[in-house]
């Protein structure tokens, strides 16, 4: 067996309150593609990016073709021959496919220019070696997605990468694209090229890789041959975990349907969607990133108008128009893009917390400060806010004290239907908990929550019924009893019962 | 979480005396202070209390545009039509004058004008979701078109005393009514932006408009409500000019739409929106009135206080930005 071109080993990575990566090793091997598997959060971005020289590591050493180095910028991972190719490719539109080529190193003459007769010949023979079928002298903007891709992995070869990292290549293309770029993979591994290849979809995996890492909460759990290994063996390391989390055991008893979607469908994100949640329920959305949750979500919020459908709430049809509709009727959302979306940064914590229920704490539309601060004590006090007064600004509280803002905020609102958007992404293992701990709660006291959740273990552990949803439809609705992970993985991922079985 | 007794929150740590101390408008004031000193020393005729009635009429009908405009721009959107609205407004009522239109009709016709181009601006930006920028320079040239078409080379004149009052009359000895109008516009705005629901929702959208869509906040709305009162505040400045002026030319009131702006952002109104307050564009508009009053009595001629106006603009989007970089880097 050859030796690998690149070795990652020891690798750690800690950002303030979440350990990303904790000693993973990585080697890939030239001519052969390397899968890297994991859940959502389980450090494959993280692994990219000190990979590609934008993060650090805080430990650990990287090897390329024997030598150590070290990549402390962009360019330095460029200098030793790792190139990405991002799902969504990072080219400028504005300039051609020769010069995207060729950026950074394009051929001079001898006056230290660019040469450019050499640059759009060199371009040129690589796009035909390729058998692309594109001009090298257009501009990269008149050029579809796939066609993108091709530039990108014609600049791979351009600069002679070692190593070529995909980075959920296929997420934007067509079936007849990602055939296309197959045979540019084959081609590059013809060319000794060494591929890092990551996907969440198994028949990718098993259709392009020769090897395959498995990653789990920021370590690596598993390696190996893919032609030695069945898809079940790879679910079984992505899911199997340490009980490192301990969810509330709850009490709450379960009532009646507070809200019910018929059929609800959207042009192009999601189709078809029916589902019910019960007073003291807590109903879980699994699926891949992409699978339309968050959008379902945000029409049920009246962000969105669908196209089709109705929505009933205590048995009154609802038609929310806006977010204001919603509220009005009793369903709230703690947003997935939490800086943007949920909390007001430069705003002090009691205007985020007051701003959905300012009627409440107003006389006349005449506002009343001391009921403001009144009703944001009450609510961020509950969730154990840390702060060091309800004056400070939201954008100098972490990510986890953020989100108990934007929750006290809707709590306030005494909502019937309260959904939650991963609300855990991003946060620290003890707000973890918090935000665990008070749907507990919350559901106690006869709530219902929808949680969308990416994270098995937090589906798992919280959930009552489970749907599942894969690209925009709606695969199964699941009682939570001896449910077991994999088929989460499997009905999410499209595997089929007999392939994994 | 259940049993732990929380950890309590104050409403706030800093002194509330120390931070309006160290405000932009305590430094408006300094200033306001020093060009009132400057000026007195300058020309014997600045401290006479007719003179300085005079001076409110340089910024009190500009100065009611600001008000409304500080909302808008605190928002995040902008309005450049406003001195098209006045040079419409101020076409119409002279139009229904040559009807035999009397005062309570006039004035009707200048205000109805303003909300009606307010809330046409309001559509395009809230209904269209046309940027603002965009929307309001178009409706700047279609304005103040509409004039010209109606008026030529031509002037409306004969506007009755009774109209005449409210750009000229006086309300008690030195206080004209234009002045005592615009102290109640500006104490409404002020409670308007400071003291209800609706403003503190302008501050949360102009902060982030789709955080505050999420939490509920009917941004569209409010943004119509916004341009409406711009073109309100316009309509308003148009009855008081066109009074003041006795007549009414397609040129009326040409520039303004800058200068309400330079007040605003004087006044520390963020121009990238969700900061700023009622009184420290009321400190701005006076800090203008006092600059072109006191350069106009040193027989400073017009294109000189242009290129004032123009470098004090830059200047004052500049200095905001630059004095919050400092504050925060400390």
């Amino acid at each position: 067996m050859t030796d690998p071109i690149l070795t990652l080993s020891g690798i750690t990575k800690t950002f303030p309150g979440v350990r990303a990566l904790h000693n993973v090793s990585l080697e890939l091997y030239p001519g052969q593609v390397t899968a890297l598997i994991g859940e959502n959060g389980a450090g494959k971005s993280t692994l990219v990016k000190i990979l590609t020289g934008i993060y650090q590591p805080d430990a650990g050493q990287i090897t390329v073709a024997g030598k150590p180095v070290t990549l402390p910028t962009a360019h330095a991972a460029f200098e030793v021959g790792v190139t990405a190719i991002h799902q969504e490719t990072v080219l400028f539109d504005e300039l051609t496919v020769a010069e995207n080529i060729y950026l950074g190193h394009a051929p001079r003459n001898r006056f230290g220019l660019i040469d450019w007769k050499t640059m759009r010949a060199e371009a040129q023979e690589t796009l035909d070696s390729m058998a692309s079928g594109i001009d090298a002298n257009i501009k990269l903007k008149e050029l579809g997605i796939a066609k993108k891709h091709l530039v990108a992995v014609a600049r791979a070869l351009s600069i002679d990468a070692q190593v070529v990292i995909m980075d959920e290549p296929t997420a934007a293309l067509s079936q007849k694209e990602i055939e296309e770029l197959y045979v540019l993979i084959e081609l590059l591994k013809e060319d000794g090229k060494a591929i890092l290849f990551i996907s969440h979809k198994f028949d990718e995996i098993y259709r392009i890789a020769d090897r395959f890492t498995v990653f789990r909460d920021g370590e690596m759990v598993g390696t190996g041959l893919i032609a030695d290994t069945s898809q079940r063996q790879i679910v079984q390391m992505m899911v199997g975990r340490s009980v490192d989390h301990i969810f509330p055991a709850r009490n709450a008893v379960i009532g009646e349907t507070v809200l019910e979607a018929r059929g609800l469908s959207h042009p192009t994100e999601f189709d078809d969607i029916s589902f019910s949640v019960r007073k003291g329920e807590i109903l879980g959305f699994y699926g891949l990133v992409g699978a339309g949750r968050s959008e379902v979500m945000q029409a049920v919020f009246g962000m969105t108008n669908p196209s089709a459908g109705t929505m009933v709430l205590d048995g009154k049809t609802i038609t929310p128009r806006s977010a204001a509709d919603a509220v009005e009727a009793g369903i709230v959302y703690v947003p997935e893009e939490r800086g943007k979306q949920g909390v007001i940064t430069n705003q002090p914590i009691y205007q985020n917390v007051s701003l959905p229920s300012l009627n409440k704490t107003s006389t006349s539309g005449f506002l009343r400060l001391a009921e403001e601060f009144a009703l944001a004590r009450t609510y961020t006090e509950r969730l154990d806010l840390r702060a060091s007064s309800l004056s400070q600004d939201v954008s100098t509280l972490s990510g986890g004290n953020q989100q108990k803002v934007v929750i006290a905020k809707w709590l306030a609102t005494l909502p019937k239907v309260i959904i939650l958007d991963e609300p855990t992404k991003g946060i620290d293992i003890g707000s973890k908990a918090a935000v665990h701990g008070f749907m507990g709660e919350l559901v106690e006291q006869g709530l219902s929550v929808i949680m969308v959740s990416s994270e098995l273990p937090e589906v798992l552990g919280m959930s009552d019924r489970i749907v599942v949803m894969r690209e925009g439809r709606l695969i199964a609705t699941l009682d939570n009893k001896g449910l077991q992970p994999e088929t989460l993985v499997r009905l999410a991922a499209g595997i089929a019962e007999e392939q994994a079985a | 979480m259940t049993d732990t007794p929380h950890r309590h929150l104050p409403d706030r740590l800093d002194n509330p005396l120390k931070s309006a101390i160290l405000s932009w408008e305590s430094l408006l004031v300094l200033v306001a202070v020093a060009i009132f000193i400057v000026n007195s020393f300058s020309s014997p005729y600045f401290l006479n209390a007719w003179s300085l009635s005079d001076l409110t009429f340089n910024f009190t009908e500009k100065a009611l545009i600001a008000l409304a405009m500080a909302l808008l721009i605190i928002s995040g959107e902008i309005d450049l039509s406003v001195a098209a609205i006045i040079a419409l407004a101020s076409t119409l009522m002279g139009f229904a004058l040559q009807y035999g239109a009397d005062t309570p009709v006039l004035v009707a016709i200048g205000i109805g004008t303003g909300i009606a181009c307010g809330a046409f601006n309001g559509f395009l930006v809230t209904g269209l979701k046309l940027p603002s920028i965009v929307v309001t320079i178009g409706t700047m040239s279609l304005f103040r078109g509409i004039s010209f078409i109606i008026l030529g080379d031509q002037s409306f004149k004969g506007y009755p005393a009774s109209f005449a009052w409210f750009g000229q009359g006086y309300v008690f000895w030195v206080i004209s009514f234009e002045l005592v109008l615009f102290a109640v516009a500006a104490l409404v705005f002020y409670v308007l932006l400071h003291r209800t629901n609706f403003g503190r929702r302008v501050y949360a959208i102009g902060n982030n408009d789709v955080a505050a869509k999420f939490s509920g906040v009917r941004v569209e709305r409010v943004k119509f409500i916004l341009f409406c009162l711009t073109g309100l505040m316009s309509g308003m400045a148009a009855v008081l000019l066109t009074a003041r002026l006795g007549s009414t030319r397609p040129s009326i009131a040409e520039g303004w739409e800058l200068e309400a702006i330079t007040m605003v952002v004087l006044g520390g109104v963020s121009i990238l929106g969700g900061a700023g307050t009622i009184i420290g564009v009321v400190l701005a508009a006076l800090i203008m009135g006092l600059v072109t009053f006191g350069l106009g009595l040193l027989n400073v001629p017009g294109i000189v206080m242009s290129i004032f106006i123009g470098a004090l603009l830059i200047i004052v989007i500049a200095l905001p930005i630059l004095y919050r970089q400092l504050r925060s880097r400390r």
